[in-house]
């Protein structure tokens, strides 16, 4: 019999834990003032931002922490910071 | 080149909101591809990353203790040498398990020449266990082992110059990064783990908890910390510096305010003297690097 040493998980596992319902504030993306840089995406610790078919970008709210990051360092400022109500 | 659209760290790890480092992991991924086998060490990667039994990682990843990741690396790649396998070897360790409790392996794996990339995401104090200082806290910022108080106004010693200390051992690449810049830290990434040997990437991961700032601050902050002079981004090819993140100069202050760690420089009194030790600290990083943008006079 093969003995078992250390723990093991299938990869990416983490998926099972929904930080989205850490989020105080929420990212709303406004599509007029988007210009599909990119740079959300990129510096999102969560990597949690996503592009739809469009090429405009999407948070993944049930990971989305609200950190604000997107927000802040949106050169066309067009990613508001909201209270969420829940 | 590798595909840097791949999101090989995921979504669902429990780090604070806003957090360098875990931001940091996610480029180092990119940068890395999927050809490769990841060993943590001990720290608040680590934690954050694989509470059992989750994991964030979607590459082959190990941890064995604080100390010995390098060692662990080493084993790690001479096994696929003698395989006859291609994936490279990527260390992600934190400043106290680079700077402090892994030296001894770090400095053996070295000098033996292993062909791994070692990336210390240096946060600058032992941020998982309750930000108690290391040898990467730089001067004067308060933590939980080196209070600011009245007899002291925190840590009374200098940074370690970790990035000299592996290029003298003969690293073919030692660099330094900024999660401010993930292109540049994409690339270096990517250009360590072509690199044959030991190489060294050192990533600045600013902590919200630790440091004290706002998680939406992270990357302002670390672009402050280039922009003043107090980190600075560069590159070493075979202990030679070979290319410089150049700025325009701003004084320390405007680093030093954005955080808690240094608000005993500021309140109750303004202590002029620290401010100006500190900024002695950014002027000798630009003499010694050339970090200066000489602007024309008009």
């Amino acid at each position: 019999m093969g003995l078992a040493v250390g723990c093991r998980a299938k990869p990416g596992k983490a998926r099972d834990n929904r930080t989205g319902s850490w989020r105080v504030f929420k990212p709303s993306f406004d599509r007029g003032k988007c210009t599909k840089c990119g740079m959300c995406m990129t510096l999102c610790p969560e990597g949690c931002i996503h592009q739809t078919e469009e090429e405009f970008v999407e948070p993944d709210y049930t990971y989305c922490k609200g950190c604000g990051i997107c927000a802040e360092e949106c050169p066309g400022e067009a990613i508001a910071m909201k209270q969420e109500e829940k | 080149m590798v595909d840097k659209s791949l999101e090989l760290f995921d979504s669902g790890h429990r780090a604070c909101g806003g957090c360098g480092a875990a931001l940091a992991a996610r480029l180092v991924l990119k940068g890395a591809g999927k050809n490769t086998i990841v060993v943590s060490s001990t720290g608040c990667m680590e934690v954050f990353s694989t509470p059992y039994p989750e994991t964030a990682w979607k590459v082959p990843w190990i941890h064995s203790l604080f100390e010995n990741a390098a060692a662990v690396a080493s084993g790690v790649e001479a096994s696929l040498k003698k395989q006859g396998r291609t994936e490279k070897v990527v260390i992600m360790g934190g400043d106290g398990a680079t700077f402090d409790i892994g030296m001894i392996c770090i400095s053996g794996a070295f000098e033996r020449g292993h062909d791994f990339t070692y990336i210390c995401y240096d946060n600058e104090a032992y941020m998982n266990t309750g930000i108690q200082r290391s040898g990467a806290t730089p001067y004067d910022a308060s933590t939980t082992t080196s209070p600011a108080g009245k007899c002291s106004f925190g840590n009374k010693r200098p940074k370690k110059d970790m990035p000299q200390i592996l290029a003298a051992h003969g690293a073919p690449y030692v660099a330094t990064a900024s999660v401010a810049y993930p292109a540049d830290l994409m690339q270096k990434v990517e250009k360590a783990i072509n690199t044959k040997g030991p190489c060294y990437l050192q990533v600045h991961a600013p902590c919200c908890t630790g440091w004290g700032f706002e998680g939406e601050q992270t990357i302002a902050i670390a672009k402050l910390a280039i922009e003043t002079g107090l980190w600075v981004n560069f590159e070493m090819i075979d202990g030679k510096v070979a290319k410089v993140k150049k700025v325009v100069r701003k004084p320390v202050e405007e680093y030093l305010k954005t955080q808690k760690r240094f608000r005993h420089l500021f309140k109750p009194k303004r202590q002029d003297a620290e401010i100006a030790a500190i900024q002695a600290i950014a002027d000798r990083n630009a003499e010694k690097y050339g970090i200066d943008i000489k602007l024309k006079k008009e």
